[in-house]
């Protein structure tokens, strides 16, 4: 395959990936179904970050675990690097996808040495990989994310909550994948360690050429690393676009109340916030219509009954009467 | 005059490896209808500077201080009867987790009923109604119902609602929230801010919001105290603390926010807060300024004047012309 073919593809692309969940039931009762993620699509091309924002339960972190092949769609089908992803190719695929999680106090182990930590991935998938050789990489990945290689044999409670996150980053990339799933990574840190874990990934972004799938809920944060921008709205897309466009001319009205909601670091610039009333309502029963309608200062009765598709130009957005 | 005025606040905890200081010479002025906001990092002593406070601390804790008064009385040579009685009902705190604050036992109209009837004199009717005006003032609907809830039925931004209603139901005069909304989604964060500011309008008492999100103290605080190693080392107004740090900490801490940058690098301060074994002799931030010489790393800063920001620092930023500087 020529080099613009393979630049042209992405990395990974989905298409109306849904994840559903059964909850309760019993013999004679009907399970409730969770619909997690619903209707999905994207797509991610190599050295770009696409940043998926919403608020809790919006179905950012099952994205990332059906993205990760930690568990299976339940609908819709995705592909990385053009191969289709089915639980049979799992174990080839996996290595091409890694993830960072959000806190590297829980997501590293405690009895483990950094050395080791390093190592298991390729343990595990490069079985025929020399004991040396494994080291060798362990050591040049540790320089890499600004890791002294000295602390090869520390154990991770001996490093600082940025230094963990390095690890982590670091764990992620020994496999050299093609996509990295960041899961809120820079959410646990103080403000002045997660400037450098940013930069970090930036840096890495740069030199390996690698796809980010961003999981944030700070708009602040995702103004500043994202190419493109996925909102979800309990477990449904309501806006996809690039950065700017979303940030400048916000189409959905729940995109306008997230960016209007998030403080800016600016007390000149205090401005009156978009007020939503009432709470993400129970992914047991979502409303019929637009999931959004029962906070949306827009609604019309329309939008309680029928579902809006993701349409319309610039870039699309679930909503029948999109701003602008 | 300041409702709440603390002089020279020390807080020492027995370790191990010693004993160590979280709180070291913190002053706090609260004045009754201000919004003072205590800003800093893990680590920084802005959570246990008010624990002290409020007397919440375990009693391995050493607090010393020079002057701690609520309202001109003395809380540190007041009975603890006395201070019992003061507490949760003219000052009273809002903790930062609301799920573990909680006690998962009792139902929430339960654990404000418990409040009302330590401070007030209302009839078990009269507290009823209260907890429903209380409900109904913080935005939760269905009050009547929602009073027989526990917490684990709740979610979180109501359970942080249940925890501001009762922290308000004996109305007092000076209010604590340590972090009130970090555990919250953005929406519902902006909610719980609007309702905090506006019941402070409201009422006129003080109010300390402890946080660590710069966006959270631009848009409500008036005057901000920044913490850092358990001091604190600048201290100004909201507009001018964005426009001149005078603190070289203050400067970096504002340069590293995203939002502020100006490229995709974004300016880092390099290293760590100190911990308990590699505190510096001079100023505590000298290790990870960039504009440290000999003299920051072996003398400890002087405190500028309010008009250099009370900066704990031998070379402050951007000092304004007629402004005198102290040197140590």
């Amino acid at each position: 395959m020529s080099d613009a073919a393979t630049a042209a593809r992405p990395v990974i692309e989905a298409e109306n990936l849904a994840r559903r969940y059964e909850v309760g039931g019993g013999l004679f009762r009907e399970p409730g179904i969770v619909r997690a993620v619903e209707d999905t699509s994207f797509a991610v091309h190599a050295g770009k970050t696409l940043a998926v924002v919403g608020e809790s339960g919006c179905g950012k972190s099952t994205l990332a675990r059906l993205v990760t092949m930690i568990e299976a769609p339940s609908a819709g089908r995705f592909s990385i690097d053009g191969v289709e992803v089915t639980p049979e190719r799992w174990a080839e695929l996996r290595s091409d996808v890694q993830i960072v999680f959000q806190d590297p106090y829980g997501s590293l182990n405690l009895r483990q040495r950094v050395g080791a930590i390093l190592e298991e991935p390729l343990k595990i998938n490069r079985p025929r990989m020399k004991a040396a050789e494994r080291q060798e990489k362990g050591r040049e990945m540790m320089r890499l994310v600004g890791l002294r290689e000295e602390h090869y044999d520390r154990y991770p409670h001996m490093f600082s909550g940025g230094q963990r996150q390095r690890i982590a980053v670091a764990r992620a990339l020994m496999l050299e994948p093609k996509l990295l799933v960041l899961d809120e990574p820079v959410s646990a840190l103080d403000l002045s360690i997660q400037s450098q874990i940013l930069n970090l990934l930036n840096d890495l972004q740069q030199r390996m050429n690698l796809a980010y799938l961003f999981i944030s809920h700070d708009l602040s944060v995702v103004r500043h690393v994202a190419d493109d921008i996925l909102v979800m709205y309990l477990g449904r897309p309501v806006e996809f676009g690039p950065k700017s466009e979303i940030f400048d001319a916000p189409r959905h009205p729940y995109t306008k109340a997230l960016i209007s909601a998030t403080p800016s670091a600016d007390p000149s610039r205090r401005q009156e916030r978009i007020k939503l009333v009432g709470e993400l309502p129970s992914p047991l029963n979502v409303p019929p219509g637009c999931p959004f309608a029962p906070r949306c200062w827009k609604a019309e009765d329309t939008c309680r009954e029928n579902r809006p598709r993701m349409e319309g130009a610039p870039h699309p957005a679930a909503c029948f009467f999109p701003e602008a | 005059m300041s409702l709440l005025k603390i002089r020279n606040l020390g807080v020492e905890f027995p370790t191990a490896g010693g004993p160590f200081k979280a709180v070291d010479g913190v002053d706090v002025d609260v004045a009754a209808g201000e919004i003072l906001a205590i800003v800093g990092e893990s680590g920084s002593g802005k959570s246990v500077s008010m624990l002290a406070t409020m007397g919440l601390l375990p009693w391995t804790a050493t607090v010393t201080a020079d002057e701690l008064s609520f309202d001109g009385r003395d809380l540190r040579r007041m009975p603890p009867r006395e201070r019992r009685n003061l507490i949760g009902a003219d000052l009273a705190m809002i903790f930062q987790e609301p799920m573990s604050s909680l006690n998962p036992c009792f139902t929430v109209g339960f654990q404000i009923r418990e409040a009302l009837r330590k401070h007030t004199d209302l009839t078990r009717e009269g507290r009823h109604k209260r907890c429903v005006e209380l409900f109904e003032m913080v935005g939760i609907p269905d009050p009547e119902r929602r009073l027989k809830a526990f917490p684990h039925q709740l979610s979180g931004g109501m359970n942080q609602r249940v925890m501001i209603a009762m922290a308000l139901s004996c109305r007092p005069r000076l209010l604590i929230a340590d972090e009130p909304t970090t555990a919250l989604d953005v929406t519902i964060q902006a909610q719980i801010l609007d309702l905090l500011t506006g019941l402070q309008k409201e009422t006129g008492m003080g109010l300390i919001l402890i946080t660590h999100d710069m966006g959270v103290v631009a848009e409500t605080a008036e005057r901000v105290a920044v913490q850092y190693a358990g001091q604190k080392v600048e201290d100004q107004p909201v507009g001018d603390l964005f426009d001149h740090p005078h603190h070289p900490y203050t400067a970096a801490l504002l340069a590293a926010l995203p939002e502020r940058a100006t490229e995709k690098r974004l300016p880092t301060i390099p290293g760590v807060v100190p911990g308990q074994h590699d505190r510096p002799a001079g100023c505590l931030f000298s290790p990870r300024c960039k504009f440290a010489d000999e003299r920051c790393h072996t003398v400890p800063p002087p405190v500028q004047p309010p008009a250099i920001g009370q900066a704990r620092c031998h070379y402050p930023l951007d000092v304004p012309a007629h402004a005198e500087q102290v040197s140590a």
